[in-house]
């Protein structure tokens, strides 16, 4: 049997235990997160289907990272509970991949490549114990999958912006996890790279993973992603992308910012 | 070198290790003032520990120094969350707290018999005379076996728990993702520093282990790419600093203490000018290198 077939039985048994269970990959009730009691995002409300690759777009300041961050438990919600594959998160912790914004580290802290990728392991190791040969070998895999290989020795501060983005993918690619939340990965990157992730993104959706990203150009949403998510504060829409990517609820997403809609109008919604 | 020098620079080799031991995650974590503000700040826990219990002994003062180190680092915390600048509230923090430690000194100063400029500026020359003793026979420095100690501890907790320090330090988002404790590793991290300076303090004097704390660190820090190396070189810098600083202070006879503190602060600035990889003087070089190739080029 050969790769394509494989992975597209997989796809199957994936989206057929889903649709068995008939239970979403994320489920968000009444979420509400607020900074010194200034809200972020208010009473969020949704559910994405396994399977999926996911783009959750909105304006600069709109929650979006929040809403990742509340999810995966980094930020503590002010109201609301949020249930991954029906379970709250603590119970599939390692279920869960995560890309951060590049910016949030330091790239100059002194480490490898091959190092940062292997932290995508910690999670699955406990305290005490350290990565082993199998830990190993899937950070190199995972680190040839991106096409970083040849950097695995690098000192981290020596990469370029895509390069660094690759070894964030890789790092969560090690994870070995069902859904992954990915916070801006195609910010900065030049067209290759941008073409080589969502090729892998791909990969994971036919795998039967979701994968959830923040997105800003408007222009790709429509090419990329089957389903989205419209934030601004509250959400304003999620659904299947030819469902819910309209001017309407652009419109009512971006607010006032016309020049944006004038100038990406016509490539939402084609038919 | 006879015995007295030998016990001294080891004494102020084993500081150094211990404090630049923690010191490296408080230089990678951009937090090398809050080690500072932490050496400061014991000073009201080893006051009030010592007024409480009327026991000068080791036990109750690193209690006490242990307690104020966490209270500072939760203090400074809690004032960034409140909004306040995270230099702000580490200046306001320590300085509040080693103010009230020097009042509470000359209030109750007929009854601490704590050495004020002995707690401040105890001179690692005196390090020899205080030994411990067992049924008569001397086991050697007191200063040394505690601090051998404390060295040992922090060797224990980060050789345990290196890959928790290692991402909690690159990235706490990510590691909070993966369900490690940050705050938990955060705070022993504080407890670790609080436990070190306090006891580098009690041995040796402030200025040696504010100094020794930061300074082996950043040096490392220029030397290497790997962390594991620069945990390895901050011990490395740090020895060399007790030497250096010891043979400095022969020469010229002067505080033994500040001279192996300014050894540490020359062994940085030659890491700055000559480090292979980022030194000063390797960039300009390389910089003439290029530019010479471009006017052959030219020509």
């Amino acid at each position: 049997m050969n790769q394509v077939q494989t992975t597209e039985l997989r796809r199957q048994e994936a989206a057929g235990d889903a649709q068995a269970a008939r239970v979403p990959a994320v489920e968000v009730h009444d979420l509400s997160v607020a900074y010194q009691k200034r809200p972020v995002i208010w009473g969020i409300d949704f559910q994405i289907p396994a399977g999926k690759l996911v783009g959750l777009v909105g304006p600069n300041g709109a929650g979006k990272s929040t809403l990742l961050k509340a999810i995966l438990g980094l930020v503590p919600p002010a109201s609301g509970w949020v249930k991954i594959f029906g379970r709250p998160y603590d119970a599939q912790r390692r279920r869960l991949g995560y890309v951060p914004q590049r910016e949030s580290v330091d790239w100059d802290f002194p480490t490898s490549v091959f190092d940062v990728v292997l932290m995508g392991r910690y999670g699955h190791l406990g305290l005490f114990r350290r990565p082993g040969k199998a830990d190993r070998e899937m950070a190199w895999e995972c680190l040839r999958r991106v096409g970083m290989a040849d950097f695995a020795h690098r000192q981290i501060s020596q990469l370029s912006g895509g390069q660094q983005q690759r070894v964030f993918l890789a790092r969560a690619l090690a994870q070995d996890a069902d859904i992954y939340f990915m916070d801006e990965p195609l910010a900065g990157v030049d067209a290759a790279t941008e073409h080589a992730i969502l090729e892998l993104l791909g990969v994971l959706r036919d795998q039967g993973k979701t994968v959830v990203v923040v997105h800003h150009d408007l222009q790709t949403v429509s090419a990329y992603f089957d389903w989205v998510l419209l934030l601004n504060m509250r959400l304003v829409a999620c659904g299947p992308t030819k469902d819910v990517f309209t001017p309407e609820n652009l419109q009512k997403t971006y607010g006032g910012r016309l020049t944006v809609l004038a100038h990406t109008a016509h490539t939402v919604s084609p038919a | 070198m006879d015995s007295y020098s030998a016990t001294i620079v080891a004494t102020g080799a084993v500081v150094a290790g211990a404090c630049g031991f923690v010191g490296n995650f408080l230089v990678l974590r951009r937090m090398a003032l809050l080690g500072d503000a932490i050496s400061h700040s014991v000073l009201l826990g080893v006051v009030l520990a010592f007024l409480i219990t009327g026991d000068r002994g080791i036990g109750p003062m690193f209690a006490g120094a242990a307690v104020f180190g966490l209270l500072t680092a939760v203090m400074v915390q809690a004032l960034g969350r409140g909004g306040v600048a995270e230099d702000a509230a580490v200046g306001v923090t320590f300085t509040a707290f080693f103010a009230l430690g020097v009042v509470l000194l000359t209030l109750y100063a007929g009854r601490v018999h704590l050495d004020l400029e002995h707690v401040l500026y105890g001179e690692i020359a005196y390090v020899p005379w205080d030994t411990i003793e067992v049924g008569g026979i001397s086991l050697g420095p007191r200063a040394l076996w505690t601090m051998g100690a404390v060295f040992l501890l922090n060797l224990a907790a980060v050789g345990l728990f290196y890959k928790e320090f290692k991402i909690c330090s690159f990235d706490p988002e990510m590691a909070a993702a993966l369900g490690i404790p940050v705050a938990f590793f955060h705070y022993v991290l504080m407890a670790l520093v609080s436990l070190t300076t306090v006891a580098a303090f009690e041995s040796v004097g402030a200025v040696l282990a504010v100094a020794m704390l930061i300074a082996p660190g950043a040096t490392a820090y220029l030397l290497t790419h790997r962390l594991g190396w620069m945990l390895g070189l901050s011990v490395v810098c740090g020895a060399a600093s007790a030497v250096l600083g010891y043979g400095m202070a022969a020469w010229l006879d002067v505080s033994i203490s500040g001279a192996m503190a300014a050894a540490a602060g020359l062994l940085f600035a030659l890491a700055l000018l000559f480090s292979p990889s980022q030194g000063v003087v390797v960039k300009r070089l390389r910089r003439r290198r290029v530019g010479l190739r471009k006017e052959d080029v030219l020509q």
